[in-house]
């Protein structure tokens, strides 16, 4: 079983090959600073929120800790344009759920420019809020009542539903019924993955846990179709409209609200109170013009807000 | 316990899966071992060349990023294919560089003087590779191909997460159910047992009727 | 490489050839790289044709940002590899002292542990500590990696300890030593030895396997590369991406397993461990690992 000589004879010849392929890594610290030129809300175009100094919530174990801490940890999404998205090159988030997080921490009394994003997998997010890595969670997070077994939310702050997101190439489809037999991707276990299943049985279903794969499947025609909220949706629109369009009516209701853990109903009540403030000052608005409104699409108004009992 | 019960439909269907998964990536992968063994023993310099970069390459891959580049990648140069035939490829191509490896090592256990003998005997080259060489190198290698195939079949599981049906899949589908998590594992994992205690067995028995002891 | 078929050694298949062979050899050699290089050449002509080396595909990583980003994944992996690589050596040796134990009930659950983990995918473990034990990204990566590697170092070095010849641990019994110290003194030493190659190419796997942790969204070198690749407004550089990460990693895995060879062939011409001549882990227990 002794291997022979020549193999490790062109082994020894390989090392300087794989020395001259490192030499780059080594050499990365050299590069323009700043970042790539990139499609989405302009940081100088964003609303300011009046900080309230003088807030405290002394019944609620979060809003503690993050005084403690002196700011506050927020979940988001990392790849979902004009919503939650990641610059890359400057770790910088963006995007309207962005936006009511820093509202939030506005109003929770901590200044909006010191909240520290943290990206959490939808997969995740229960989790993450259960055992504290996150104070709350705004990102894209439906209200429904099994989640609300497990967390609480504030809001909702905005009305999404159910849509189609096609290549501008593609004119069959129109709308969840002419989807028979194509295939369809969207966040495996994710909501709108399973009611796809359960109403249009004839899809071929896809399955990635990031929407980001999937728009890369749709572009490279693996995939006929994207299905997800409609808000998700326009942002990939957005960032290249000659490719990508959203066909048709939403086909479904899907209310975001502020994820937060579920026995800090004072951090909830809070949170409920400060979207009141800002969805009446105008705030809301401005934010969302600032954001998902530069993708084209007007703003629905925002759903009533649901301050459901203690449970 | 009523996991399993409830929704054995859901679970055959991974388990099919995960076996067809298996099966067809092994066929690619002796294949394609076998042709690149044959790339490596050749007289011929470019072709060595070529089986070495193969092996080399594919071995020091991690399979993630083999999956990764191949499920995301090839659609890119216009190649739109079901995912389960991606995820063939890309196991079956890194499973052919161990494949490769064992053969070789196996043609390598031959003593010299067995081809000696052939070629004195007026065999020609044909004739000493099939009458002498691969039957003994077949017999020392049915052990280590059965851990490579069974090694195949664990990492099939990655090609859940590149939307391929497949056995650890279905715990999502599961969970979002709302099923107990540890019961849906504890089912997973006998699944798995299943496939790689009869890959196992299997090879045991080949090695029992054609095997040498070393 | 222009003698290899001489210095290669004698092969059952081929006597050395004459000339007329050798023509006909050099014959086919120009065939076949003539069809290489044409795979070679349609491949570079699909890049192009696909428009792979735009400007816009690879100015990202002309920028300090995407370096960062890059250089920190790549961290995250070595770290993840570092604490997996600790963690499964001291496993290993834990489960191979059970498994060498002279208490019988210590060997049989030792011998169930290795087994399973052996037998189990890596990434079940990993999906099971993650989702099940909700546990975070990287212990969770990290214990998986560390229960599979671990069972699998420790039959590498049960088997080392094994193949110490007899007479060895006979003369230390007898000089009157205790089994700690002949194990510690006597047969480890000469077993680790033995087996240093064949536990660095294990690493190589488990070094390789850290990529598992993209799948569970920790943020290591492949999950900055698919940041950066279905970035949209970079126009989803994806080949690039592939072209720039996949040599850093195989890279890696090549420095690493050189290592090993390396070891492996200093140790054949070094006469000191010539006494445990052991043929690479393949034990022949009910499932043998996986690569």
């Amino acid at each position: 079983m002794t291997p022979p000589r020549r193999r490790s004879r062109t082994l020894t010849a390989l090392v300087p090959l794989l020395l001259a392929l490192l030499a780059p890594l080594t050499a990365a610290g050299c590069g323009k600073a700043g970042s790539p030129p990139v499609k989405g809300p302009r940081a100088d175009a964003l609303p300011h929120y009046r900080v309230d100094r003088s807030f405290t919530l002394p019944d609620s174990p979060t809003w503690k800790k993050a005084e403690r801490r002196g700011h506050l940890v927020v979940g988001a999404k990392e790849d979902q344009p004009y919503m939650g998205e990641k610059d890359p090159a400057t770790g910088v988030y963006s995007g309207f759920d962005i936006e009511i997080a820093k509202m939030m921490s506005a109003s929770l009394g901590f200044d909006p420019k010191t909240v520290e994003f943290r990206t959490i997998a939808s997969a995740n997010r229960e989790t993450a809020l259960q055992n504290g890595q996150i104070d709350y969670y705004v990102g894209t997070y439906t209200i429904n009542d099994n989640r609300k077994k497990l967390v609480g939310f504030a809001g909702p702050y905005y009305m999404a539903g159910q849509s189609l997101l096609v290549r501008t190439d593609e004119h069959g489809i129109d709308g969840p019924r002419d989807l028979d037999g194509k295939r369809v991707c969207s966040a495996s276990g994710s909501t709108p993955y399973q009611r796809m299943r359960q109403d249009y049985p004839r899809v071929e279903l896809v399955g990635y846990d990031a929407y980001s794969v999937c728009v890369d499947n749709l572009l490279t025609y693996q995939v006929d179709a994207v299905t997800t909220d409609d808000t998700i949706l326009q942002g990939y629109a957005a960032k290249v409209p000659q490719e990508l369009k959203v066909v048709g009516k939403p086909f479904s209701e899907e209310p975001y609200g502020i994820g937060v853990p579920r026995r800090d109903n004072a951090l909830r009540l809070a949170l409920d109170d400060a979207l009141a403030v800002h969805e009446r000052n105008g705030d809301w608005q401005k934010a969302y013009d600032a954001t998902l409104g530069l993708s084209g699409r007007r703003a629905t108004p925002p759903p009533p807000i649901d301050r459901y009992p203690a449970s | 316990m009523d996991v399993l019960t409830k929704n054995f439909s859901l679970y055959g269907e991974g388990f099919l899966g995960t076996v067809e998964l298996t099966l067809y990536a092994s066929l690619l992968a002796l294949a394609l071992g076998f042709v690149m063994a044959s790339f490596r023993v050749a007289p011929v310099r470019s072709l060595r060349a070529l089986g070495t970069v193969w092996v080399t390459v594919l071995r020091n891959t991690p399979l993630t990023l083999l999956f990764f580049a191949v499920v995301l990648g090839l659609p890119r140069f216009g190649l739109v294919l079901p995912f389960q035939l991606f995820a063939v490829l890309a196991l079956g191509c890194y499973t052919s560089a161990f494949i490769c490896e064992v053969l070789r090592s196996g043609i390598n256990t031959v003593p010299t003087g067995q081809g000696e003998a052939a070629r004195s005997l007026g065999m020609g080259f044909g004739r000493t590779l099939g009458a002498v060489v691969l039957p003994q190198a077949f017999r020392t290698v049915i052990p280590p191909i059965g851990s490579t195939l069974i090694a195949l079949a664990k990492n099939s599981a990655i090609a859940g997460a590149f939307s391929v049906t497949e056995l650890l899949g279905t715990y999502k589908s599961l969970s979002e159910m709302g099923y107990s998590i540890i019961w849906t594992f504890v089912w997973i994992a006998v699944g798995y047992l299943i496939i790689t205690l009869s890959i196992s067995a299997l090879f045991t028995v080949m090695e029992k009727r054609w095997g040498t002891a070393r | 490489m222009s003698r290899a078929t001489v210095i290669d050694g004698p092969t059952a298949l081929y006597d050395i050839p004459g000339p007329r062979t050798r023509r006909r050899h050099r014959l086919y050699g120009v065939a076949a790289t003539a069809v290489i290089a044409g795979l070679v050449g349609w491949l570079l002509y699909l890049l192009f044709d696909t428009d792979q080396f735009t400007a816009t595909k690879w100015s990202p990583f002309a920028y300090r940002g995407i370096q960062d980003l890059l250089l920190r994944g790549l961290a995250n992996t070595l770290k993840a590899f570092a604490l997996a690589a600790v963690l499964s050596l001291a496993l290993g040796a834990l489960l191979a002292t059970g498994r060498l134990s002279a208490h019988r009930p210590v060997r049989w659950i030792a011998t169930a542990l290795v087994e399973f983990f052996r037998a189990m995918p890596v990434l079940v473990m990993i999906f099971f500590i993650f989702v099940a034990l909700k546990v975070q990204a990287l212990p969770a990566l990290v214990a998986g990696l560390t229960l599979y590697n671990g069972s699998v170092l420790a039959e590498v070095l049960r088997t080392g300890v094994n193949s110490v010849e007899r007479g060895q641990r006979e003369a230390a019994y007898a000089l009157g030593m205790r089994k700690t110290q002949v194990m510690s003194y006597v047969l480890v030493p000469q077993a680790v030895r033995a087996m240093l190659p064949t536990i660095i190419s294990q690493l190589v796997v488990a070094l390789k396997d850290t990529s598992l942790g993209y799948l569970i969204t920790y943020e290591e070198f492949l999950h900055a590369g698919k940041l950066i690749a279905s970035n949209l407004d970079y126009d989803l550089p994806f080949i690039p991406v592939v072209m720039v990460i996949s040599p850093i990693y195989i890279g890696m895995c090549m420095l690493l397993s050189w290592f090993a060879h390396w070891l492996a062939r200093r140790q054949r011409r070094n006469p000191r461990t010539g006494g445990a001549g052991v043929a690479p882990a393949s034990p022949g227990t009910l499932l043998p690992g996986a690569q």
